[in-house]
């Protein structure tokens, strides 16, 4: 399982980059999107990945293995939202630049020097 | 109830965001006496915070720590309050409280919930400073730059829109560095409260140390990105050249939370007592990259064509300036800074504030920055008999605003300079006289060097823009200037005329400052009391 969630993260990783330098708002905006994907898989897998794990402990006697940590889904649920609302924010302003210089491209032009 | 005090410089903001909120965008006079009560608040609760962290003495904790819902530093998290806090609290607020006015005056109108904005700005700032662990703090950096996108595109137009789009994209993936960093570093240690990462980092495995520091270094170029750190800063002056001038008074001090944090963490989890593999881990980029910010800053300033770009790039110098004296790692180097980042801070604010005060009001459209003609000293004949004349010309009468703008361009750019008389000489002969007496790292003297250099050409490219602005084109016509407006330059230049005078106290406070932050063991035994003293 580490091995497909490390390969998850590496292609998510490198898809939003190469994304995120595409001289189109949309193409960056989607890159921006993978890119934080990416690193909420990281946060949650931060903890340990373990199938089946209570998040907090029952029964001291069990021990410390069979629970899973709750603070990096704490973090990740708080990464998300923050994460959501601002890829909100800039999705308003990549349609205002749309509509104010009539083009799509992240300098304002027609992407001709 | 003065253990409490330590919240309030988040809380006040809020609160007043919130009720500013509910008024609504019509009750313009009602929202304007919020933010001016909030930020008087603000000051008052600052200078109380450093008075009460100046009162206490050298050798006992004199860290103030605030238990959110009382739980333990360990499970809970903790807002820490020491000198350097309080420092940049009292300078966030100060600079606030000049910003208000310019806001107040003719940007609000241009678009709205522009005094909430700035509010939550504060607030991030406030929290930004005094938080103790690591995700409080990108929680409050996202507070604050959530509201900074706001208020960089404040006031729309396609120059300002293009700007803030680069910044917005910039600083999201900056924060993406950040979550990355802070989930390695809690992947490692376990915890993100930052004295007990101080506490932890000495025994940290060999196995996993690289994983630490590698945590560590995706961190700081999180916040380096946010410092302007060449070659990560590209996104600045034009964000900066673009923003309202009261947003980028504030931005000035925004640019100053990446320094804040650098110095604090640098010095508590990789300062001396970090043991052999991690103490001063990236010290030297600092240095290095200090230097390397402070060229470009140079180059850009001299070739800057109008005032806010200008501005802009003092902002990269300083903060260049700042992130060499803070890679030295010495005390009396960061008491020096400390002074340094004070006065630039309020001289940038200034300028920025000159800056918005000189431009034309044009219309929505029309670019609101003052664009320098570029100089054309042949072929102007036409100029030379000007000059030779007869003296029968009509004599000039220079208005009463447009000589105050004068002297405060000119006390700016004698700050941002820093030739005496005032306190800019004073500050960087602080920062810059201890390099040359300690223990030097190699890149100590290129450093001190380029500083000097940097003033030097701060002097030129600011006596060139003046001699532009007021003397070379009589015929430009300066906008009409409000009484607040001008007390608002006259407020920030006053605060840094007082420190010329007043010296010896504000030295002390900073030196004791240096001190605290160079011995982590007082900042973790006041958030992590030793195990007699537990309740």
């Amino acid at each position: 399982m580490e091995l497909v969630l490390a390969i998850a993260i590496g292609v998510l990783v490198a898809s939003g980059t190469w994304l995120l330098l595409r001289p189109r708002t949309f193409q960056v905006i989607i890159g921006l999107t993978l890119v934080s994907y990416a690193v909420n898989l990281f946060i949650f897998s931060i903890g340990g990945l373990r199938t089946g794990a209570d998040p907090v402990l029952r029964k001291a006697a069990d021990g410390i293995a069979q629970y899973a940590d709750p603070l990096p889904q704490a973090l990740v649920l708080t990464a998300i939202v923050i994460g959501f609302a601002t890829t909100a924010l800039f999705l308003v302003v990549l349609l205002t630049s749309r509509g104010l210089n009539g083009n799509d491209h992240v300098d304002g032009g027609d992407g001709t020097p | 109830m003065s253990q409490h005090l330590l919240i309030a410089p988040i809380v006040v903001p809020l609160l007043a965001a919130a009720l500013q909120l509910l008024a609504g965008e019509r009750r313009q006079r009602l929202v304007a006496t919020l933010s001016m009560a909030s930020c008087l608040a603000l000051v008052g609760v600052a200078t109380a915070l450093l008075l009460a962290a100046a009162g206490q003495g050298g050798d006992t904790v004199t860290t103030a720590v605030y238990r959110l819902g009382d739980w333990p530093a360990r499970f809970g998290i903790v807002l820490v309050g020491d000198r350097l806090s309080a420092l940049m609290l009292l300078l966030s607020s100060v600079v606030a409280l000049a910003a208000l006015p310019a806001a107040l005056g003719r940007w609000q109108q241009r678009g709205n919930y522009f005094q909430p904005l700035f509010q939550f700005l504060l607030m991030g700032l406030n929290g930004a400073f005094l938080t103790g662990d690591l995700f409080n703090l990108f929680v409050f950096f996202e507070v604050l730059l959530a509201a900074s996108y706001g208020l960089a595109l404040h006031g729309s137009g396609a120059r300002r829109v293009s700007a803030g789009m680069h910044y917005i994209v910039v600083n999201l993936t900056a924060s993406m560095l950040f979550l990355l960093g802070v989930s390695l570093v809690f992947g490692v240690t376990g915890t993100l409260n930052m004295a007990a990462l101080a506490e932890l980092i000495p025994t940290v495995p060999e196995k996993t140390r690289a994983l630490l520091h590698a945590g560590a270094a995706i961190l700081g170029i999180a916040f380096l990105i946010k410092t302007a750190m060449w070659p990560l800063g590209f996104w600045l002056p034009r964000t900066y050249a673009a923003s309202a001038p009261a947003v980028a008074a504030m931005f000035a001090v925004m640019t100053k939370v990446g320094i804040y944090v650098l110095l604090r963490l640098g010095l508590l989890l990789f300062g001396d007592g970090a043991g052999p593999a991690s103490s001063h881990f990236g010290a030297d980029w600092l240095l290095w990259g200090g230097i390397a910010t402070i060229v470009a800053g140079v180059v850009g300033m001299l070739g800057a064509r109008d005032l806010g770009k200008l501005a802009g790039y003092n902002v990269v110098i300083s903060s260049g300036t700042l992130l060499g004296a803070v890679g030295l790692q010495q005390p009396a180097v960061t008491a020096g800074a400390l002074a340094y980042l004070v006065i630039s801070t309020l001289g940038i604010a200034a300028l920025f504030l000159v800056a918005g005060l000189l431009a034309p009001e044009g219309e929505e459209e029309a670019d609101d920055a003052l664009a320098l003609e570029p100089y054309e000293p042949v072929g102007s004949e036409v100029r030379s008999d000007d000059l030779y004349a007869d003296e029968d010309e009509s004599r000039t009468v220079i208005p009463a605003p447009v000589a105050m703008l004068g002297v405060s361009f000119t006390a700016c750019a004698l700050l941002l300079a820093g030739l005496p008389p005032l306190s800019g000489f004073l500050a960087k002969f602080a920062m810059l006289a201890p390099m040359l007496e300690a223990p030097t790292r190699p890149g100590t003297h290129a450093l001190f060097a380029l500083v000097i250099i940097a003033g030097f050409c701060t002097v030129i490219a600011l006596c060139r823009a003046g001699i532009q602005i007021f003397w070379a084109e009589t015929d430009r016509r300066f906008p009409q200037v409000r009484v607040t407006e001008i007390g608002a330059i006259a407020l920030l230049l006053g605060l840094c005329l007082l420190l010329t005078v007043v010296v010896q106290a504000p030295l002390d406070y900073l030196d004791a400052a240096a001190r605290q932050l160079h011995d982590p063991g007082n900042y973790v035994h006041g958030v992590l009391p030793p195990a007699e003293m537990r309740p």
